[in-house]
């Protein structure tokens, strides 16, 4: 199934819904296609002003347009997801989309989709950390 | 040599404009570059800094701020920006601007922008910060010498004026048409008026937004965008050029506000989204008030802005207002005063809250002449503003002035 993860480019949680058999939709192939596959309009990350109306699916034309333009990368993602992980409390090395309102809208959006979905917590040691790996395998495991 | 010109900022990239401020830098001379800092550097300026955005971007704000303040990393100027209507940006923007200003002494211009933000309109505000470190000394005069020209192609007037040893001795204005003959034309006209002729003229300093046509056609040996011009121009004419002020220019098409420190710029904005800000609409309410432009400001002196609702916040529902109330029975006057009054609001609410206002304010610019405008000012300020002699001419005689700057050593 399509996995959307929250935030959207964690490493740990890209590895763990690929880990356990499940296609992880992911900041890091977007944005790598996005940059690599045409020609660079609008570097460095070559969202355009074109891509940041589009984002108008997702926001009003009132909201500021940086949370817009992540919008237009991350929005068709949740419009794909089949199921999706959210961690909270995460620190911004974790992964981070470098705006909390665009975060505040991602976790809405997904909730309002009602599919399969897990929140956890960021572990604070390791036993915490073993416990959300055990959950989010569960969780992972049982989707079909 | 290349001005390195910091970048603050949250949000360029995902607006797609990242290409835009670089294009503008780049053009007037300058190049972006973005303090490098670890994540360690990031949590302990946060903490530092006492503001804890949720944000990260914002977060990485003021730890590249602070990266600028504590000289671990070397620019030359500062622009900072964050998306327009978000909240959590803007006062991030507010505070690490005043936070720059009290730790470092850089030029620093701050902006919000959407995603339709051009290189174009980013131009004057680029060049201005590259001006104030490049040409430190030239900015760094206080008198006129020899004869020279200055002249200012604006949106709605174009102006010259001519001085000879720290005196004007000709000066002249017209309504902005064809930009070069509109030039050509007051510039003679002041030149007719000083009793001298071009080829008499030892330097020639054009700003506004013909100066590159006109610097061109005219060889001027100074073609400059008008943030420093204007506020050279305005020190210089309200014997002003040592110490702190604030200058406010409410123009035809946009308005600037900025501070200075011993005649040089430090901080400044530059608005021209609406209208309804402008002196544009003054010419407008005249219009439909049937007087002059001339006439507007001592209308206003007379009424009273409180017993008209005017919000002219776009200057075509501003308009509404003001043809409502007549038709309400008020006075031409009280409307007068209220179009003055909303002008001097927007100014306030717009661009003095993005600077920090030091006194003196010095008011100029052709609004400048308009009474009631420069009263309301005053009245949101809580200070009268100083309007020198020849206001509007701030940018031909900061044009002149400048110019005789490359006189000397010659």
């Amino acid at each position: 199934m399509k996995i959307f993860i929250m935030p959207p480019n964690s490493l740990i949680l890209y590895d763990l819904v690929e880990r356990f058999g499940h296609q992880p939709l992911s900041v890091m192939g977007t944005l790598r296609e996005r940059v690599s596959g045409r020609e660079m309009e609008s570097p460095p990350l070559n969202v355009t002003p074109a891509d940041v109306t589009k984002g108008l699916k997702y926001a009003g034309i009132e909201v500021p347009s940086g949370i817009r333009g992540r919008m237009a990368v991350w929005g068709p993602m949740i419009d794909e997801a089949e199921a999706a992980i959210i961690m909270h409390d995460t620190p911004f090395t974790f992964g981070c989309v470098g705006c909390h309102r665009t975060n505040l809208l991602l976790m809405h959006l997904i909730r309002k989709k009602k599919i399969p979905t897990i929140e956890v917590n960021y572990p604070e040691d390791e036993e915490e950390g073993k416990i959300m790996v055990s959950k989010i395998k569960t969780f992972l495991e049982g989707l079909k | 040599m290349t001005i390195k010109i910091a970048q603050i900022s949250c949000g360029t990239e995902y607006s797609g404009i990242q290409s835009e401020i670089e294009n503008a830098a780049a053009t007037v001379g300058g190049k972006m570059v973005y303090p490098d800092v670890s994540y360690e550097e990031i949590t302990r300026a946060v903490d530092d800094f006492g503001f804890d955005p949720v944000s990260p971007q914002l977060k990485l704000m003021i730890a590249r701020a602070k990266a600028l303040a504590d000289g671990h990393y070397d620019a030359d100027a500062v622009f900072i920006a964050s998306c327009f209507r978000c909240a959590e940006g803007a006062l991030v923007r507010n505070e690490v601007r005043r936070y720059l200003q009290e730790h470092a002494r850089l030029p620093v211009v701050t902006y919000s922008f959407t995603e339709r933000l051009k290189a174009a309109q980013l131009l004057t505000r680029m060049e201005a910060l590259v001006t104030i470190v490049a040409k430190k000394e030239l900015l760094a005069r206080e008198r006129q010498v020899g004869l020279t020209a200055g002249i200012d192609s604006g949106s709605s007037t174009t102006k010259a004026m001519i001085l000879r040893d720290n005196e004007i001795i000709g000066k002249s204005w017209t309504p902005t048409g064809e930009v070069i003959g509109s030039a050509q034309e007051v510039l003679d006209e002041a030149l007719e008026e000083a009793g001298v002729k071009f080829n008499d003229l030892e330097g020639i300093g054009v700003t506004g937004y013909g100066r590159f046509l006109i610097g061109r056609k005219l060889d001027a040996n100074l073609i400059q965008e008008e943030l420093t011009t204007n506020s050279k121009g305005a020190v210089w004419l309200a014997d002003r050029q040592r110490g702190e002020a604030t200058i406010i220019d409410i123009g035809g098409m946009d308005n600037k506000a900025i501070t200075v420190r011993d005649g040089i710029p430090d901080n400044f904005t530059m608005g021209g989204i609406c209208a309804g800000a402008s002196g544009r609409f003054l010419e407008m309410v005249s219009k439909r008030l049937r007087v002059e432009i001339t006439e507007l400001g001592a209308l206003a002196d007379k009424g009273d802005w409180s017993k008209v609702n005017m919000n002219s916040y776009c200057s075509v529902f501003g308009i509404q207002d003001l043809v409502t109330s007549l038709a309400a029975g008020h006075t031409i006057e009280d409307v007068a005063a209220a179009a003055c009054h909303s002008v001097a609001e927007q100014v306030y609410e717009q661009q003095l809250q993005e600077i920090d206002v030091r006194r003196p304010i010095i008011q100029v610019g052709g609004t400048s002449l308009i009474s009631g405008l420069v009263t309301a000012v005053g009245e949101m300020v809580g200070s009268e503003p100083i309007v020198p002699e020849n206001s509007q001419y701030i940018g031909a005689a900061g044009g002149a002035l400048l110019s005789s700057g490359f006189l000397e050593g010659q």
